[in-house]
């Protein structure tokens, strides 16, 4: 949890609401970008951040992005166990199978129950 | 030196693995290295992945210090977040590192398993996400970590009471990290020339909190980046200022982290915590004013409040000597049920648990070159 992970911004979703989605080596998911649009320059479609546990810490340049998310990389599963966290959607309902666990549910699984649950109005996480 | 040859830049890494070897030299007495300790359990991790302490020279010695969130919870409030996991209706939400944590009565994901409803989130907004799709349930969130993730659960909180939602409250446990800093360096035991300064922390609170350190105690600080790079760098910067004779507080970590830190974060840190009194950390007992909870005006989103949370004190087990491993005081080898009794499956203290525990980063990398080489 305490790793900072660089992603590129993609879309800003609403600058009132600071949300926005990044993309992560390829994952996407919304974040919060309201601790770094206080930042010199603002913040756009196209800058780089440190994110973590779904905010954005702070703006990055595009080399130290790079080299920070190949440096995170060669942690192997430290870094595997992170984007899959970062790709997962929250479990709005309880997944109803009780043989499955918690930290290897089928995501597939939780988003199909969540498309079922119509309290949940908002989409936070795109998948490419 | 054939760990350097895996490194970004391996001229770079071996000129500074050359600048450190000849300016320990001058430092260091016999059978007395120059002593550094990482604050971070992220340069912890790297400094084991890599094994940088494998291309130090012997005149050099890293001490892992407390500087991971998940290892300094003690038992008693993890013993807490299951009491309160398990109360009718609530749903109970907790980073995934946190779920492995032993009680004095097992872990969350055992409370999970018995029937508590515990899900794992990434962010706190996921935990908030929750709540307001199950407005029939209690939604906990179970806050942990430095200055780096306390902003997170504020701005959670400040959305949550912006929407209305009556049915999230968080279990806060975030701490700050220099009461630990001065925890350490008034401890008689530990003999220590310098600090490498934790990287994460310092982009929301800068660099200028630190300057304590040379200031009251006379040791120098270098704040770091996590590449293997970036430690031997700030070994250099440290040692460099120690030959000459400076005791000052630097970034090496420019790319990132600035003297003033992150206004915008530390504005929302101050609208929404207030400083604990005090709080238990494992293995270095209470410290004063080291830990967050929710300020008065947030009283109606926090869990102890709107609980009746049983306040648990747990003694750590006998055999477990994390807080030893917390100070620096021994190697994580050096405790006596390291890997035997205490291993990444059935951990027993939580150094052992989380990937940027000392012991676990040790037993995971280290543990098969470097026992022979350093055991006493």
């Amino acid at each position: 949890m305490c790793l900072g992970i660089p992603g590129q911004l993609v879309e800003i979703v609403s600058l009132d609401d600071h949300r926005a989605i990044v993309e992560v080596d390829g994952v996407r998911r919304e974040i919060n970008i309201g601790l770094v649009m206080g930042d010199p320059g603002g913040i756009a479609v196209g800058d780089w951040v440190l994110i973590h546990v779904g905010f954005a810490m702070t703006k990055i340049d595009e080399e130290e992005a790079a080299n920070s998310l190949a440096f995170i990389k060669l942690l192997g599963s430290v870094y595997e166990e992170e984007i899959d966290q970062f790709a997962q959607e929250p479990e709005l309902t309880l997944v109803a199978d009780p043989d499955s666990s918690p930290l290897s549910s089928d995501t597939t699984e939780i988003a199909a129950t969540n498309g079922g649950a119509s309290s949940d109005g908002q989409e936070e996480l795109v998948r490419p | 030196m054939k760990f350097v040859d895996e490194y970004r830049d391996p001229a770079a890494a071996r000129l500074a693995v050359a600048e450190i070897t000849a300016l320990a030299s001058r430092l260091a007495k016999p059978g007395q290295p120059v002593k550094f300790m990482e604050v971070c359990g992220g340069h912890t991790h790297t400094i084991y992945k890599h094994g940088i302490e494998n291309v130090l020279p012997p005149t050099v010695e890293l001490i892992h210090g407390p500087g991971c969130p998940v290892c300094v919870i003690p038992m008693g409030r993890v013993d807490d977040a299951i009491a309160v996991a398990k109360k009718p209706g609530v749903i109970f939400t907790s980073f995934g590192d946190m779920m492995r944590v032993p009680g004095g009565s097992g872990n969350l994901l055992e409370a999970k398993a018995q029937g508590a409803d515990v899900r794992m989130v990434y962010s706190p907004l996921d935990a908030l996400r929750i709540a307001e799709a199950n407005p029939d349930r209690e939604v906990v969130f179970f806050a942990v970590g430095f200055e780096t993730t306390a902003p997170s659960t504020a701005v959670t909180v400040l959305k949550a009471r912006e929407r209305g939602v009556t049915n999230f409250s968080v279990y806060c446990n975030h701490v700050t990290i220099v009461p630990p800093l001065k925890a350490i360096l008034e401890s008689p035991d530990l003999r220590l020339d310098g600090f490498i300064g934790p990287g994460h922390v310092s982009t929301v609170i800068g660099n200028r909190p630190y300057r304590f350190v040379p200031g009251t105690y006379g040791k120098p600080l270098v704040t770091a980046g996590f590449e293997p790079l970036d430690i031997l760098q700030s070994i250099v910067m440290l040692l460099r200022q120690l030959t000459e004779g400076r005791c000052e507080v630097e970034n090496q970590y420019t790319r990132a982290v600035s003297d003033g830190g992150n206004p915008k974060a530390l504005e929302i840190l101050a609208q929404v915590f207030e400083l604990r009194p005090h709080f238990e950390w494992r293995g270095l007992g209470f410290i004063s004013q080291s830990a967050l909870k929710l300020s008065p005006e947030f009283a109606a989103f926090d869990a102890e409040i709107r609980f009746d949370v049983p306040g648990v004190r747990v003694a750590d087990p006998k055999a477990c000597q994390c807080g030893e491993v917390l100070k620096g005081v021994i190697k994580p080898w050096e405790c006596k049920v390291f890997g035997t009794a205490c291993t990444p499956e059935t951990p027993i203290g939580t150094c052992m648990v989380s990937s940027e525990g000392a012991c676990a980063a040790y037993y995971n990398y280290g543990r098969l070159t470097k026992i022979p080489v350093k055991s006493a």
